[in-house]
């Protein structure tokens, strides 16, 4: 049972897939540790950049009238087992291949000079980073996506230990061990659908009735493995010690894709296929969305560390969305789904704006800046228009997706869409309050004198993310289009979904 | 009779006194050509092993099925991968004696019988040749007083097991009156209920069984053996002679007991869970190689015995899929052990692994891969393993079997994670003497397996399938 799509030819296998096919290339590459090193930048930015073109397949072909999975591709796997291999985007997903398949090169890219030893296992590991992340999010089997979404713990675990600061082995321990325990409870989550459902098939899962005490527990399950990615308060601790180890690059693929990965789970599987606990759950959601937001925005405000203070602002921003996800409107959800790309894009960039200070004066100490304004004109523009995007200033990208959840928030509670634009205030004074230490005030420190300006390679890095934020600011309906009709299909379903839990109940008026 | 259905044992059993003889005759050293031959009959007799029909022979004492087949199948692919990376390793430890891989192949004849055992007898017969030849390999360092330690623990706690099982078979034959697995089978289902005698030799024999898979409370010999063997040794250790009680345990369970179930099942569980939680917790002290390996094929036995605990096919598929994964995983990890030499001499702890991916970032990639996989992270081998042995749990209800098992193996991870850290995070260190070719094919054959079963495990799978479904009738 071979199956291709419709687009002629295995769009997404062949995104998936192409990275792999550059790790061996760059498994073989002879020569000495110099030249080796030099093929190895090139070959990982040619092959990344032929599978972001692959994947522009996905943006220009994709129908967006339609809510199901499109560009399917099924291969016979396991049959006796019920599990066979099943790619396909619908909405959702669609987006983040292309936001995996689009960071990929800029990270490359970005650790051209940054990264000097060992740089054909560095390039490797990102390279197999990308498969991992493309077919996570274009698996349509529970099985197959687990698999990928664990197979990324492998060389996520070695780029932080092995590129990382000087705490890397205790960050990338804590890293792994908390996800991996995350993803176990998933795991056994997975065996109990399989065991109702008979396949792992997502799309016969989502047809799959599961008995509401059933859905309590699933959920929970799954909470304890999206919780941790997200990464949701209380269970974030190790995100902030995660992104102040990573090497630039690792912190931009961490917080640009694997961050929405929790979020992402929360769609895929806990909305969808477990309503009744997700209605039930919805409060609780709410309450750490909002701990999240407030609390982790606080946090933000007292770090000396730039990496941190961003990380910190990572939590808040994912709470908002997980906010929206579970409002179960079409706004809310609309608005989450967009507030995560953006956060893909603007977060990534502002990792990227403290690489380039710190590729210069080795500290990410706020304290050690000051009035880079001065000799950094260029830089202070990029850095001043993504702490704009973080904030969330209309025309940028950051705006429309607060804004979307908050509208989806207030239909649900006035309280919550209170509390939830706290989120907004707290960023601007700490997103503010670091701009100004950084960029502003007198240039005093003697070695920041001769620090330079942007130089080309990084202008090339922050042009594409430049031009995606005011793109997501400006023109939404072109980004929002691809998951109308996906998003609004689930919300239907969900009420559906729910008002049928609940008709027992009205007319016979018995309890369950 | 139907000798032909014993043809691998026969021939395998021939060959072996052959090669014996051979080297005894030879004036040269004949270790090399010993070796080579003793691989060459492991395939022959893995081609008859494939070539055997289902049937019983020698008046119902000895049974081929598919469950037989697979069990010796993967034996004779334990002793093969562990024959090739003794060779190597017991030259440069100057204990290189053509009876080393005659042992080897003993042994496997005796688990082989083992599997094929369709009588207490049989069982314990194959049992005590498999026995007998691994006590003398652990002591075959004779000169190094650890390896006759070694030799003489194992030997005397092994024995008192050998009681044991001896004991509860004889138990199991006072109650039920036969020896024959079928014949037991009907008389536990005599209506009036199990006597306790029957009930008290099932724990016996499930004792006896469990001293030799090194499965919690009979564990202890385990760190010190697999520690005070050479290295070579503790390679087949951890491998083939864990497969076979483990095959004869599922047998024995499913076969003569298979209508007893709530009378064993409880205690399987309990070593079980005893099993994971200390092969998980304990190996996190360790500081040498062999012994982390050794707590850790404790935990292994331990996530393998979920399957049986499950008490169903699925789960005996779950096993036989583990055992699968365990062998190759376990042989790949002791090829890149035993690759650990410094100035011509073994070393063994876990710090001198420091830095081993700048010297040799192939041997540190492989046994990556195998610390991966062995904590169960997709999409290697053993994740597959585990996968279907908790999904056997999650079918049977069994949830809290399911859950200490996930939970362990996230404790586990993390001692394979510092393995994993050791080589690739910290100072490199003087880089190991150069591998030997054969060390490598080894290594490289059971990574390659261990880093692509993912892409196409069906064919074993069904193998596995087949298998459990033959011990079900």
């Amino acid at each position: 049972m071979t199956n291709i799509n419709a687009a002629g030819f295995p769009v997404l296998s062949l995104t998936t897939f192409l990275p792999l096919l550059g790790v061996l290339v760059l498994a073989t590459l002879p020569g000495d540790e110099a030249a080796s090193a030099r093929n190895a930048r090139w070959i990982a930015l040619w092959t990344s950049l032929l599978a972001f073109v692959v994947s522009l397949v996905l943006w220009v072909r994709f129908d967006h009238r339609a809510a199901g999975y499109q560009f399917v591709e099924t291969i016979s796997w396991l049959p006796s087992f019920g599990v066979s291999y099943r790619l396909g985007v619908d909405g959702i997903s669609v987006l983040f291949v292309l936001l995996s398949t689009a960071l990929t090169p800029l990270c490359i890219l970005a650790s051209w000079e940054a990264v000097t030893v060992r740089v054909r296992e560095y390039m490797a590991a990102f390279l197999i980073l990308e498969t991992m992340m493309v077919g996570m999010f274009s698996a349509t089997d529970f099985l197959l996506f687990y698999m990928f979404f664990e197979g990324v713990l492998i060389p996520m675990y070695l780029i932080i230990g092995v590129w990382g600061g000087p705490r890397r082995v205790y960050a990338s321990l804590k890293f792994f061990l908390y996800t991996f325990a995350g993803s176990v409870l998933m795991l056994l989550a997975l065996l109990a659908m399989w065991h109702q459902a008979g396949t792992t098939d997502i799309t016969v899962l989502l047809r799959t009735p599961f008995s509401a005490v059933m859905q309590f527990w699933l959920f929970l399950a799954f909470l304890a493995s999206f919780a941790v990615k997200v990464p949701m308060w209380p269970v974030h601790t190790w995100l902030p010690d995660a992104h102040v180890e990573a090497p630039t690059a690792g912190s931009v693929i961490l917080a640009g894709v694997l961050l929405k990965m929790g979020a992402y789970g929360f769609l895929r599987f806990s909305v969808p296929m477990l309503p009744l606990a997700s209605q039930h759950f919805a409060p609780m959601m709410f309450a750490l969305g909002v701990v999240a937001v407030i609390y982790t925005s606080l946090v933000a405000l007292a770090q000396e560390d730039m990496k941190k203070l961003i990380a910190y602002s990572s939590v808040a921003h994912m709470g908002v969305v997980v906010i929206g996800i579970f409002t179960f409107n079409v706004q809310g959800i609309d608005g989450a789904l967009f507030q995560m790309i953006s956060h893909g894009v603007v977060s990534a960039a502002l990792f990227l704006c403290v690489g380039v200070i710190y590729d210069r004066i080795h500290t990410r100490d706020i304290a050690r800046y000051g009035g880079l304004a001065d000799r950094m004109p260029a830089y202070a523009l990029v850095f001043m228009l993504f702490t704009m995007a973080s904030i969330g200033l209309p025309g940028t990208s950051g705006f429309v997706g607060e804004f979307l959840v908050l509208v989806g928030a207030f239909q649900v509670s006035l309280w919550l869409a209170l509390f939830g634009s706290f989120g907004m205030i707290l960023g601007a004074a700490y997103m503010l309050y670091l701009y100004r230490r950084v960029i502003f005030g007198k240039l005093s420190k003697p070695d920041l004198r001769a620090i330079l300006d942007l130089s080309p390679r990084e202008m090339a890095v922050f042009a594409p993310l430049v031009i995606l934020t005011l793109w997501l600011g400006v023109y939404p309906s072109s980004f929002t289009s691809f998951f109308d009709a996906t998003v609004s299909a689930m919300v239907q379903n969900h009420t559906e979904a729910v008002n049928l839990a609940r008709q027992p109940v009205l007319f016979a008026g018995s309890t369950q | 009779m139907n000798w032909a259905l014993a043809a691998p044992e026969l021939v395998l059993a021939v060959s072996a006194l052959g090669i014996l003889l051979n080297g005894v005759l030879r004036t040269r050293d004949s270790t090399i050509l010993c070796t080579v031959l003793a691989v060459a009959v492991c395939v022959i007799t893995a081609v008859l092993v494939i070539d055997t029909p289902t049937a019983t022979a020698f008046g119902g004492l000895f049974v081929s099925d598919a469950f037989s087949r697979y069990s010796k199948l993967l034996i004779l692919a334990g002793t093969v991968l562990c024959v090739v990376l003794s060779l190597d390793y017991n030259s440069r430890q100057r204990i290189s004696r053509f009876e080393f891989p005659v042992l080897m192949l003993l042994s496997a004849v005796g688990m082989m019988v083992m599997s094929s055992a369709n009588n207490l007898m049989t069982l314990y017969m194959g049992l005590e040749l498999q026995s007998l030849a691994v006590y003398v390999l652990a002591a075959f360092a004779r000169d190094d007083i650890r390896s006759a330690e070694a030799g003489l623990k194992y030997f005397v706690l092994s024995a008192l097991a050998s009681g044991l099982l001896l004991y509860g078979i004889s138990l199991a034959y006072g109650f039920s009156g036969s020896m024959d697995f079928s014949r037991i089978a009907q008389a536990v289902m005599d209506p009036a209920g199990v006597s306790a005698g029957l009930t008290v030799g099932i724990a016996f024999i499930i004792a006896g069984l469990a001293f030799k898979l090194s499965a919690v409370p009979f564990h202890m010999w385990t760190p010190d053996v697999y520690e005070g063997a050479p290295t070579s040794v503790t390679a087949f250790m951890s491998t083939a002679p864990k497969v076979a009680p483990f095959v004869v345990l599922l047998r024995v369970m499913f076969g003569p007991f298979g209508h007893v179930t709530a009378q064993w099942q409880p205690i399987i569980v309990l070593i079980s869970i005893a099993s994971m939680l200390l092969g998980s917790f304990a190996a996190i002290a360790q500081t040498n190689i062999k012994r982390l390996m050794a707590y850790s094929s404790i935990g292994h036995m331990g996530y393998a015995l979920v399957g049986l605990a499950a008490g169903t096919q699925t789960g005996v598929r779950g096993v036989l899929v583990y055992l699968l994964t365990y062998v190759v995983m376990s042989a790949g990890s002791f090829s890149c052990i035993v690759a650990m030499r410094r100035r011509g001499l073994a070393v063994d702890k876990i710090a001198d692994l420091s830095g081993l991916a700048r010297n040799d970032l192939t041997l540190a990639t492989l046994l990556a891969i195998f610390m991966f996989s062995m904590a169960g992270v997709p999409p290697l081998a053993g994740f597959f393993g585990k996968l279907l042995v908790f999904q056997a749990a999650v079918d049977a209800g069994m949830w809290t079997l399911a859950i200490i098992g996930v939970l362990t193996s996230v404790v586990s991870c993390f001692y394979y994670l510092r393995v994993i850290k050791v080589m690739f995070f910290d100072a490199s260190v003087a880089p190991f003497d150069v591998r030997s070719r054969s060390l490598s094919v080894v290594a490289l054959a059971t990574g390659a397996f261990t880093l692509i079963f993912f892409v196409y495990p069906a064919p074993f799978l069904g193998a596995a399938n087949q298998a459990a479904r033959a011990l079900f009738g």
